[in-house]
């Protein structure tokens, strides 16, 4: 009776790649741990159908395989026994790839039929499905995990668990934009659950020019390294993490500092993998602006078609994200600017009102508009009461940042005359959970994506230039996103 | 002729989640884009050729026929007579294979179809996002 054997999983690898490794006929003496030499006879190419291999197993045996069908639009081969020096008669395999679009994933079905001799159908078939396919399953995530489809041939691995040199930035003190100085530095191999990014563009926020200053003591202290979001690709991975492949391209955002530097260990939790469409650029000038307008638009404060949102420093690179985005989801968005120059631009982002209001006094304009039903606040201390002034009836004032200072204390009931809320949120909180994080940042590029929102205006800097860059971040006359390149 | 494809990994096994989808008449109990659903004549909804009248939550209706059922290979093929999305020749397959290593299987969802020209985009997005990809987040939610 013949025999059947079918062996699937799903590998964490794009069907490119896993394909490029299994449709070369010669390739297993160099990821499956069984076969000790392959090689094509006759001098034929690996792809040329009717080509027979000729594998010399690692525990002595002999086996010859001819392939009978490759085709490349089903990602499929199909190969039969033609000698062997194992007793699997009338042997034929074949291998069937798919993809998993949704999260470019692939699924790998491989079966077989033969025939044995009898009484050793059990040993035969488990021999098959244990040493060959699973094995072989485990054996090309290793393989792609190491990068081994990206070398030539011959060619060394990559050191795995060794330090690599670097560059990164240090904060010598509390203080101004010189107190952060570069230097010499290595990235140990990555621990368990971590993974090794050489980072290619690091993303500058507001809240490293309070950790900078001191104002976020708990979070900084001086000797460490700022900076909360990079885009790069995989060096390599810890253990205990899977998904990931060296050279696999991916952002993150986290809430511990240190990305100002060229490589970087972060938790595997923080990563999201890139579209092919986002580039590096893109994705450090956008993924923490972008996921905190998400977070606002879709938790914080839910948004409601109609409701009035006042978005201050409306031309700033966060006010460029929210703006277009809560109008394009209806909202009548209502910035406020520094200067004429910055009015045209947030006019552009969305803002159906722009107030220019240098001196921070905007709440009668907006009560002349009917009051806002949420305020994104960056500006912090010299504002606070024009916020509250500028709140509609049950309001809801959010506090994301301070450019003018600590707030000072809030007293409870100062909300009362207004039924308002308070809310002072953290974008980390919201990106913690893997889940969340790329639902997030799958709707983030889904805006880029319909235009919903526009590629930021992006200042590149040296990684050696930070501190200009944060002169820069710190000036009023800039707008759109900052980043460092490595 | 546009194709489209979407597949998904499901947390389950085959054979429970084909339990679940074959039914022909039994969107409404697990696409959340579906409201209603009954098959004409009061044919069972295996029986290969029956056809399903639904509406979906945003008020339009679809009529399908089953032009194809296999509890051997866990596929269901369908085609379009009526909707309101403009499509013509729509004919979609939804598929389950066990993943051996796992309790879980791979689930794919595929249709091909011709539209007015400059429409291609637009309805790839419904149908790809809006029916598959949003069935398949369904599923995965009911069995992570």
């Amino acid at each position: 009776m013949l025999q059947k054997v079918v062996r699937s999983t799903v590998i964490d690898a794009p069907i490119e790649r896993v394909w490029a490794v299994l449709r070369d006929f010669n390739s297993h003496d160099q990821w499956h741990d069984v076969v000790a030499e392959s090689r094509i006879e006759g001098g034929e190419r690996s792809d040329q159908v009717g080509c027979v291999r000729s594998f010399s197993l690692k525990d002595g045996n002999r086996i010859r395989e001819q392939l009978l069908t490759l085709d490349d639009r089903q990602y499929k081969s199909t190969y039969c026994i033609v000698e062997a020096t194992v007793p699997l008669l009338r042997y034929a395999a074949t291998v069937t790839l798919k993809p998993v679009t949704d999260g470019n994933r692939t699924f790998w079905h491989w079966e077989s039929t033969f025939a044995t001799p009898p009484g050793r159908e059990r040993e035969l078939r488990d021999m098959v499905a244990q040493s060959v396919y699973e094995a072989g399953f485990a054996n090309l995530r290793r393989h792609l995990q190491r990068g081994g489809d990206l070398r030539a041939p011959g060619q060394a691995a990559m050191p795995v668990a060794i330090a690599l040199p670097t560059r990164r930035v240090v904060l010598n003190g509390y203080g101004g934009a010189e107190r952060l100085q570069v230097e010499d530095a290595e990235v140990p191999a990555p621990g368990p659950g971590e993974v090794r990014i050489r980072q290619r563009a690091i993303g500058l926020n507001f809240i490293d020019v309070y950790l900078r200053r001191g104002q976020m003591p708990t979070l900084l202290a001086p000797g460490g390294t700022p900076g909360m979001e990079a885009a790069g690709s995989v060096l390599d991975c810890g253990e205990g993490v899977h998904g990931f492949l060296s050279d696999e391209r991916v952002a993150y955002l986290g809430p511990a500092p240190g990305a100002y530097t060229g490589i970087r260990n972060v938790p595997v939790a923080w990563l999201v993998r890139l579209p092919p469409a986002v580039d590096d650029a893109v994705a450090a000038a956008l993924l923490l602006k972008g996921l905190t307008a998400d977070a606002l638009l879709h938790d914080v404060a839910p948004l409601k078609p109609g409701a009035r949102w006042l978005v201050h420093a409306a031309a700033g690179a966060l006010g460029q994200i929210l703006c277009p985005w809560a109008a394009r989801l209806g909202a009548q968005v209502i910035g406020t600017v520094s200067s004429e120059a910055k009015a045209r631009t947030a006019r552009a982002h969305g803002c159906a009102e722009v107030i220019v209001a240098p001196d921070y006094r905007f709440a009668e304009a907006v009560q002349a508009l009917g009051g806002a039903d949420v305020v994104v606040d960056g500006l912090g201390r010299q504002a606070q009461q024009e916020n509250l002034a500028a709140l509609a009836p049950c309001g809801h004032w959010i506090s994301l940042g301070q450019a003018s200072g600590p707030p000072a204390p809030l007293e409870p009931d100062a909300l009362l005359a207004k039924s308002a809320t308070f809310s002072r949120p953290l974008v980390f909180a919201y990106a913690a959970q893997p889940q969340a994080l790329a639902r997030r940042a799958a709707r983030l590029w889904a805006a880029l994506a319909d235009g919903s929102i526009q590629p930021p205006t992006i200042e590149r800097f040296t990684l050696e230039n930070a501190a200009q860059a944060h002169a820069r971040l710190e000036s009023r006359e800039r707008s759109g996103a900052l980043i460092l390149i490595p | 002729m546009i194709r489209l494809y979407v597949s998904t990994v499901l947390e389950a096994g085959a054979d429970n989640v084909w339990a679940r989808i074959r039914d022909f008449n039994g969107l409404p109990q697990w696409h959340p884009g579906i409201a209603d659903s009954r098959i004409e004549n009061g044919e069972p909804s295996d029986r290969v050729g029956c056809i399903r009248h639904f509406h979906t939550r945003d008020g339009g209706t679809i009529r399908e026929r089953l032009l194809a059922l296999s509890d051997f290979d866990f596929t269901q093929t369908y085609e379009i007579l009526e909707s309101p999305m403009g499509v013509e020749h729509y004919v979609a397959t939804l598929k389950l294979t066990p993943v051996t290593d796992g309790n879980r299987c791979f689930a794919e969802w595929s249709a091909e179809f011709d539209c007015d020209e400059g429409r291609e985009q637009e309805l790839t997005r419904t149908i790809a996002d809006g029916v598959f990809q949003t069935g398949f987040d369904a599923l995965k939610r009911l069995y992570r």
